[in-house]
């Protein structure tokens, strides 16, 4: 039910700027809790981690609060002219993000699980958590999914047109290259599951750096 | 007519006087000779009741006789001898209730009574046994056992060793039909943890003793594999789990000898559970990457921790009963006043339940 209200406010929202509603931060972070709500329909039940729901509405509530009560919702002085080809590499590698999240959560459970095991304390969270193995199957394709969504949202980056801003080139490609080298790293697994997991977190912390570092940036310049 | 429960359980009897009145086949039929409408035994390994509906009172006495095995004659005299309770109405209910939830069971929380409970039901539903009063009883007492079991943790984790071990290997590594096991030790506690494990999927399970011959014996025993004491080492190279309960008086495994073997499975953990006192496992293994060890103290440790939840969530139980209690009885007494109002009856002065007008 929530996931059909996100969907319609961002048609009404993208009908009223004749474009997709990727124009300030407010919509980037209501797009984002819409991909994690759709990567979270997409792949859950496939899963059937029991929990992920539960700990992916935080994030969802969380995205969304923030767009409601930060003053981020500034309308361009004047309207953005659409431009397919760049609204299509934004949407992927938003799109990509929501995998990206839902690794990072899959891996907060994971750590949650293992640290139980470790130290032999079992709270009551143990008993509904998924076994680990099953949360690492689940991160490793969490990562394929957004890594393959991520590079072809920043592939076609390079045909939109425009001259891409050479920091936010560098810091998308750094953000490309960490996660390539965690999932090089349990391909050929020198990375320890529990290593994978945490650096699921520090991924998708700095992946979200640098989606408000490119829309804060872009708001001072017209764009998506 | 009126609703009862007679018995005799783990509280009041030993083995031996809950054998002797385990009640036989048939004894159903018996009861009903003896003047119970309709009657249901519930005989487990932990108790022996006889859940009943008569017209005339029928007393401990006689239904004792029915459930002797065998047509035994109670000659020890008179039931006030022997352990049994009886409850009748109100406090038969709330008994069943508790009994169907687990609250009255030696382990508290344990849902194998759950499944018994059913069986005796369907069982007494088939020899014809149970009529509507017995029938309205025990479907609300299944209702009441998961409404329990979905609203409080009183069936959370494992309270014995080893299946507490076999829970740990399911959080780690999920299905366990994959994994391979070694059982290091041919002791009993290990035969045991080993069993568990087969009967949750595992398959591939080798073991290795000091004695090669008790080694295979085992083996066959569990349909495992043998493996040569000197080369079990070897194995943690491709084991899962590994059951180590050896006589050693030093630690087999160090974190200098393991982390060599480990070396290539770096994305797969390996669970050792260590029965043996003094231990087999150095403690620093657990700190190892991937490695969980859980020695016997670990074991127990997060046993009695199940137990305390459990124990825990008994007040919460009892308050999911209580209230079905009085609903029960309520409607049970709105049902018989208005049977009363339509055939002329007196109605029902109290909640005392009245199997014939249901």
């Amino acid at each position: 039910m929530g996931f059909l209200f996100q969907t319609a406010f961002l048609s009404i929202r993208g009908r009223a700027l004749g474009r997709c509603p990727l124009t300030n931060l407010f919509e980037v972070f209501i797009f984002l809790a819409w991909s994690v709500a759709l990567i979270y329909m997409l792949v859950g039940p496939a899963y059937r981690l029991s929990l992920m729901g539960a700990f992916t509405a935080p994030l969802v509530v969380l995205l969304q609060g923030l767009a409601l009560i930060a003053p981020i919702d500034v309308r361009h002085p004047v309207k953005v002219p659409a431009n397919s080809s760049l609204e299509f590499h934004a949407s992927v590698s938003l799109v990509a993000y929501g995998a990206f999240a839902l690794a990072c959560i899959a891996g907060v459970m994971y750590l949650v699980q293992e640290r139980q095991l470790k130290t032999h304390q079992l709270r009551s969270i143990f008993y509904h958590l998924p076994p680990l193995t099953d949360l690492f199957t689940a991160i490793t394709r969490l990562l394929w999914l957004g890594f393959i969504l991520y590079t072809v949202g920043i592939a076609s980056g390079f045909f939109t047109g425009r001259p891409l801003p050479h920091m936010q080139v560098v810091a998308a490609i750094a953000v490309w290259l960490l996660y390539a080298a965690i999932l090089q790293g349990r391909y050929f697994r020198r990375i320890a599951p529990k290593r994978v997991a945490a650096l699921c977190i520090i991924g998708f912390s700095a992946a979200l750096t640098l989606l408000w570092g490119i829309t804060f940036s872009a708001q001072t310049h017209p764009g998506p | 007519m009126n609703l009862f429960c007679i018995g005799l359980s783990h509280h009041t009897a030993n083995v031996e006087t809950r054998e002797r009145f385990a009640g036989g086949a048939g004894a159903e039929c018996t009861l009903r000779a003896a003047g119970c409408a309709e009657a249901l035994v519930l005989a487990t390994c932990n108790r022996v009741e006889v859940y009943g509906a008569s017209e005339k009172r029928v007393s401990t006495d006689e239904i004792a006789q029915c459930l002797l095995q065998n047509g035994e004659v109670n000659e020890r005299g008179h039931s006030s001898a022997l352990p049994f309770y009886r409850y009748e109405a109100e406090r038969c209910v709330q008994h069943l209730f508790r009994v169907a939830s687990g609250l009255d069971s030696m382990v508290v929380g344990e849902t194998e009574i759950l499944g018994q409970t059913k069986k005796a039901y369907q069982s007494a539903r088939a020899s014809g046994a149970v009529g509507p009063c017995l029938h309205r009883l025990f479907q609300r007492a299944f209702r009441v056992a998961k409404q329990v079991r979905t609203h409080t943790e009183i069936t959370r984790g494992s309270v014995s060793v080893g299946s507490v071990a076999v829970d740990l290997a399911q959080k780690i590594f999920g299905e366990l039909g994959n994994c391979k096991v070694l059982v290091l030790g041919a002791g009993e506690t290990s035969e045991r943890t080993a069993r568990a494990l087969i009967s949750r999927g595992v398959s591939d399970l080798r073991v290795s003793n000091r004695s090669n011959d008790r080694g295979q014996e085992l083996a066959q025993r569990v349909g495992g594999k043998a493996v040569p004491f000197d080369k079990w080492a070897q194995q943690c190279r491709e084991i899962d789990i590994l059951i180590t309960s050896t006589s050693s008086e030093t630690p087999l495994l160090t974190p200098a000898n393991l982390g060599p073997r480990l070396a290539n499975r770096v994305d797969r953990p390996l669970f050792i559970i260590d029965i043996a006192v003094p231990r087999d496992v150095d403690p620093a293994v657990n700190e190892m990457e991937g490695v969980y060890l859980y020695d016997i103290d670990a074991l127990r440790s997060v046993a009695e921790q199940s137990l305390a939840v459990r124990r825990q969530q008994v007040a919460s139980a009892e308050a999911i009963i209580a209230e079905h209690v009085a609903d029960f009885l309520e409607k049970v007494s709105n049902e018989l006043n208005r049977v009363s109002r339509i055939t002329g009856h007196p109605p029902v002065a109290d909640s005392s339940l009245h199997a014939s007008q249901l």
